[in-house]
C-alpha cells in the first residue's frame, strides 16, 4: 500500500482516538477543571447529607446549576462540609437567604441538592456559605417516625 | 516410572518456553529504543493492527452498546429505575467490556494476523535472511510490531466505549423512550474520568502489552512448516484470550 495513504489513515485513527477520549471525558464523565474552569465556589453544611456523591448536580427550580465538589466531615460541627461548584453564568443569581437541601430524584435515584433562592438583595459570592439547609430524608428513620407516631396514637 | 518421567518433561518444556518468553520480551523492549529514528515502521504496523481493526471494534462497540440498554432496560423497568440506564450502560462498558471486548477481538484479528506473519516470515527464512543482512529482526520486525500492538489497543478500547455508549443511547433514549437528559446526567454524575475511564484503559494497555507479546513470541517460536504457524495462530488465539480474561479478573480485583 502507498505509504502515503498509510501515514494519513494512522493520522485519521489518532484523531478518532482523540475524540473518543475526548466524548469519554466530557460527555460520558463530565470532568471538571477541564471545561468548567469558571464559576465560583459555594460551601454549605449538613447534619447528615445520606447517599449524596461528589459530581452529583446543584440545581435550582430543577434545572442544573452546577455540582457538587467535595463532601469531607468536620468533626467540631459534627456535621458533613458540602462544596458546591456552580457555574459562572448564575454570579449573582442566590441572594444570602437561598436554602440548600438534599432531595432524591424519584424514589431510587440519585440524590442532589437543590437551591431556593430567599429575597435578600444581596448575593452569595465565591467562598460563602449556605447558612439555611436541610439535610437528606433518611428513608429508615421516616419510616421509624411514622410507626413510633401509629403506635403512640393508638 | 514412564508417566513420571512424561510427566516432568512436559513441565520442564513449560518452564523453558515460558523462559524464552520472557529473554524474547527483553529484547523486544531492549530494542524499542530503535524506533525512533525509524518512526515510518510504527506507523505501518499502526495501521496494519490498528486501523484494520478499527471497523469490527465499531460495529461490536455499537452492537454491545445497545443490547446492553436493552437489557439494562428490562432489567431497571422491574424498579421504575430507567433513569439509571446511563450509568449501567457507560460503567460496564468503560470499566469491563470496553478492554475486555476489544482485547478478545484484537487477538482474533490482529494479534492471529501478527503471529501467521512472523510464523511465514520464519518459514520462508526471510528471518535467517534479514541477520545475514546484518539487520537485527528485533528492531526491524518485532520492536514495531509489540509497541503498535501495545498502543492500538487502548485506542480500539477508548473507541469501543464511546461508540457503545453512543449505541446504548439509539436504543435506550431513541427506542425505548428513557429521557435523554436522565441518560446523560445519571452518567455523567456516577462515571468519574479518573477512576473508571483511565483505569480501564490502563486495563487496555496491560492487555495490548499482553497480547502483542503471546502473538509476536508465537510467531517466532513456531515450527517452520504450514502446519506449525496454523498450529502456533490458533495458539495465539487460545493464549492471549484466556491472558485477557484472567488478568481482567486480577486487575478489576486490584483496581476497583
Amino acid at each position: 500500500m502507498n505509504s502515503r495513504l498509510t501515514e494519513i489513515l494512522v493520522g485519521l485513527f489518532m484523531l478518532l482516538f482523540l475524540g473518543a477520549m475526548l466524548f469519554l471525558a466530557m460527555r460520558v464523565s463530565n470532568l471538571t477543571g477541564l471545561g468548567s474552569s469558571g464559576g465560583y465556589t459555594l460551601v454549605a453544611e449538613f447534619e447528615n447529607v445520606g447517599g449524596l456523591k461528589s459530581g452529583a448536580p446543584v440545581s435550582a427550580s430543577g434545572v442544573r446549576v452546577g455540582q457538587v465538589e467535595s463532601i469531607a466531615y468536620i468533626p467540631e460541627d459534627f456535621a458533613a462540609k458540602v462544596t458546591l461548584k456552580v457555574e459562572a453564568e448564575f454570579v449573582d443569581a442566590f441572594p444570602e437567604d437561598t436554602t440548600a437541601s438534599i432531595y432524591t430524584a424519584g424514589l431510587l435515584g440519585e440524590q442532589y441538592i437543590g437551591l431556593e433562592a430567599g429575597a435578600e438583595d444581596i448575593a452569595l459570592i465565591d467562598g460563602d456559605e449556605i447558612t439555611l439547609t436541610q439535610s437528606a430524608i433518611v428513608l429508615e428513620r421516616l419510616i421509624g417516625q411514622v410507626l413510633f407516631s401509629r403506635s403512640g396514637a393508638e | 516410572m514412564d508417566f513420571v518421567a512424561r510427566f516432568g518433561r512436559f513441565w520442564l518444556d513449560v518452564l523453558e518456553r515460558l523462559g524464552r518468553a520472557h529473554l524474547f520480551l527483553a529484547r523486544t523492549l531492549g530494542a524499542i529504543g530503535s524506533l525512533i529514528p525509524r518512526f515510518g515502521l510504527l506507523v505501518r504496523q499502526l495501521h496494519a493492527v490498528g486501523v484494520m481493526t478499527l471497523s469490527i471494534v465499531l460495529v461490536s462497540g455499537l452492537f454491545v452498546g445497545m443490547v446492553l440498554a436493552l437489557q439494562g432496560y428490562y432489567l431497571l423497568e422491574g424498579f421504575g429505575a430507567e433513569a439509571a440506564l446511563g450509568q449501567a450502560v457507560a460503567l460496564t462498558l468503560v470499566r469491563e467490556l470496553g478492554p475486555v471486548v476489544t482485547g478478545l477481538l484484537f487477538a482474533g484479528r490482529a494479534g492471529s494476523a501478527m503471529t501467521a506473519e512472523i510464523g511465514l516470515m520464519k518459514a520462508t527464512e526471510q528471518l535467517s535472511g534479514l541477520e545475514m543482512m546484518a539487520v537485527d529482526p528485533f528492531k526491524r520486525v518485532y520492536a514495531p510490531r509489540f509497541f503498535a500492538g501495545f498502543l492500538a489497543l487502548p485506542m480500539l478500547a477508548a473507541m469501543f466505549s464511546a461508540v457503545g455508549v453512543v449505541g446504548g443511547y439509539l436504543v435506550g433514549v431513541e427506542v425505548l423512550g428513557v429521557d435523554a437528559g436522565a441518560y446523560w446526567s445519571n452518567m455523567q454524575s456516577s462515571v468519574a474520568f479518573l477512576d473508571d475511564v483511565v483505569q480501564g484503559l490502563i486495563k487496555a494497555c496491560v492487555f495490548g502489552f499482553v497480547v502483542s507479546w503471546i502473538a509476536i513470541f508465537e510467531g517466532t517460536d513456531c515450527i517452520p512448516t504450514s502446519e506449525g504457524v496454523s498450529a502456533a495462530t490458533t495458539r495465539t488465539v487460545v493464549y492471549s484470550s484466556l491472558a485477557v480474561l484472567g488478568l481482567d479478573f486480577v486487575l478489576t480485583a486490584i483496581m476497583f
